[in-house]
């Protein structure tokens, strides 16, 4: 009974659908396991223990009279706090949206429930998910459960945490320049962002919408492969959400990659990127080929350029999308309402924005103005068309690409938080996948000094069978995926 | 001559381009466009910020970008039309998340 909290998300439901397991007593052991190390990984913003006790209790009775339950049938799932919950709070770790309950839920939401999930809660995050630690939420850090001292990676942090520290079988982040595949590198889970378009993005709270999807976190390869089975496909409700029909992504799951073409860039292993994480990366590749795949090196030149153009055109959006924020409608108000409009949604936006919003914010104003929208703005778009060709033509000759995920390996809370400029370095090799929409994911490959290590792999657009399938039999020939931190 | 002073004045003004420092002014005039009170000592730490994060955006000015079309998006976005059929809305009180209200009414700070 005790250790029911570490069943996988495919455990879980099979065992609810065919009445070897109680949803509720599962959910128990779930909730106790949160109770003992919640105030040490504090993953969660929000956790919504009646609702979820009422979903399970319908789940075991739907159970017992035979009718037909939902393939995520009382799994629970962490819900990064910026996808918006109906009837529950939906904060982005802001001051700004602290009281800030949805009257909708997102698509991904919807899609949950009809398959039978159970909504856990809301996980921490970087404020409106601009981040790389987690450290930027209102509700204060979320902590790497491998070593409590040091950030979990961001911007969902809280939902790796949560699944890594077993308080969760899977969760939902977003990833806009390596918001999944960062924390699921620093916190050894499996984590995917999917092409642009296969997921829809109805009811996520927009930071840079051209380049963001909502995306699954999980413990292994499998349950990521259920989770996105369940919340990707088209919707009406999102204009860039793609029409192609539904995929099973189990399907896929075979330990066999014999001529599976993989490159390797040049770039993901030279200046700043650090030895220990190279060296499990390579090994990793060392490994695919003993399976059977074929190996070679290329260059994608345009790479040095990403994370410059990233900034730009995130901050730019950024800008836009937040401009909505004046706390009249909703949002952070202030008692004081001396003043004009405008001096007054200042007022509310300083208090109600946490530094580095406010930071991108003035910045992509300030980039987008007249004078420099040309400089930065139109040449960072440019500068996003030649990364597109770099990538177009690399995957010519390759079915996936790999490399490391993060360049260094997970750092200590309040390191680099101060320096900007340092932190922003961190995403160098996880926003190409963003600036090009192509999926990629981040599954564990080694650990250097107890930290853990994540390795990349790229794919082509709408081919997650593809990168699923390499990480399927990395995952099914390695042992990295079975350790648990040390709790 | 007249084409040598031509470069030379081009080569500085050039570089100038590149050394070019936000001053603390513009930086509150841009937070004043983007409707964000700063304090006193954040104008001074996001100026100084900015300098050094722009200095590295300048990198993107090295690349050839001549008869390069932009990317808005990855995917060639169309418009998408639906029937313009009436559905219940989903937000039965819309004054449910407003902070301040007045008889029903959202309550606005003075406009004129």
């Amino acid at each position: 009974m005790s250790k029911l909290y570490k069943l996988t998300a495919t455990e879980i439901s099979e065992k609810i659908r065919n009445q070897e397991l109680s949803a509720e007593e599962y959910l128990n052991s779930i909730f106790e396991r949160i109770e003992k190390i919640e105030t040490e990984i504090h993953a969660f913003i929000t956790i919504v223990k009646d609702e979820a006790l009422r979903k399970v209790r319908m789940i075991d009775r739907k159970a017992r009279k035979g009718e037909k339950l939902g393939c995520l049938a009382g799994v629970p799932v962490a819900v990064k706090d910026n996808i918006c919950t109906r009837g529950i709070r939906t904060t982005c770790a802001s001051r700004m949206l602290e009281n800030f309950v949805p009257p909708y839920n997102a698509t991904v939401i919807e899609k949950l429930k009809a398959s039978d999930a159970v909504i856990l809660g809301k996980t921490n995050m970087d404020e409106f998910a601009m981040g790389t630690t987690t450290e930027t939420s209102y509700f204060g850090a979320t902590h790497n459960p491998w070593d409590l001292q040091r950030v979990p990676g961001g911007s969902s942090g809280g939902s790796a945490a949560a699944v890594i520290a077993e308080e969760s079988p899977v969760a939902l982040g977003s990833d806009t320049g390596g918001s999944i595949r960062c924390p699921a590198s620093y916190c050894s889970a499996v984590g995917l962002k999917p092409t642009y378009g296969l997921v829809s993005r109805y009811g996520l709270v927009s930071y840079a919408n051209s380049l963001e999807q909502i995306g699954p976190l999980a413990r292994n390869v499998r349950d990521c492969a259920l989770l996105l089975s369940v919340i990707s496909g088209h919707d009406d409700r999102d204009s860039t959400s793609v029409d192609l029909p539904a995929k099973n992504y189990l399907d896929c799951l075979k330990d066999d990659i014999e001529g599976l073409k993989i490159g390797l860039p040049r770039e993901f292993f030279g200046e700043g990127v650090e030895e220990e994480v190279k060296d499990p990366v390579l090994n990793a590749a060392d490994k695919f080929e003993d399976l059977g795949a074929s190996r070679r090196e290329l260059s994608l030149s345009t790479m040095s350029y990403a994370l410059a153009a990233y900034y730009v055109i995130a901050m730019s959006e950024a800008s836009s999308n937040l401009a909505r924020y004046d706390g009249l409608r909703y949002g952070y108000r202030d008692m004081n309402d001396e003043g004009a409009f405008d001096t007054v949604f200042s007022r509310n936006r300083r208090i109600g924005f946490g530094a580095e919003v406010r930071r991108r914010i003035i910045l992509g104003t300030y980039v987008l103005s007249a004078g420099y929208f040309n400089q930065y703005y139109m040449k960072a778009l440019k500068i996003r068309t030649l990364i597109r060709r770099d990538f177009q033509k690399a995957f010519k000759n390759v079915d996936i690409i790999i490399g490391p995920t993060m360049p260094l390996l997970p750092f200590k809370i309040g390191e680099r938080i101060d320096d900007p400029l340092k932190l922003y370095m961190c995403d160098i090799l996880t926003v190409p996948a963003n600036l090009t929409g192509y999926p990629a994911i981040s599954v564990p490959c080694g650990f250097k000094d107890g930290l853990p290590v994540g390795l990349q792999i790229i794919g082509k657009p709408f081919e997650e069978e593809t990168i699923l399938r390499a990480a399927y039999a990395f995952e099914q020939n390695t042992e990295y995926h079975k350790r648990r931190p040390p709790l | 001559m007249l084409s040598f002073c031509l470069k030379i004045e081009r080569a500085l003004g050039k570089k100038m381009v590149k050394n070019r420092r936000v001053s603390v002014e513009e930086v509150k005039h841009i937070a004043e466009l983007a409707h964000i009170e700063l304090t006193k000592e954040e104008e001074a730490l996001f100026t100084e910020q900015f300098n050094r994060i722009l200095e590295y955006f300048s990198k993107i000015d090295e690349v050839d970008t001549e008869n390069v079309p932009p990317t808005y998006h990855v995917i060639n976005l169309v418009n998408v039309y639906r029937e313009d059929e009436i559905q219940e809305s989903p937000i039965r009180d819309p004054l449910r998340n407003a902070p301040k209200r007045e008889d029903g009414f959202f309550k606005s700070p003075r406009i004129v």
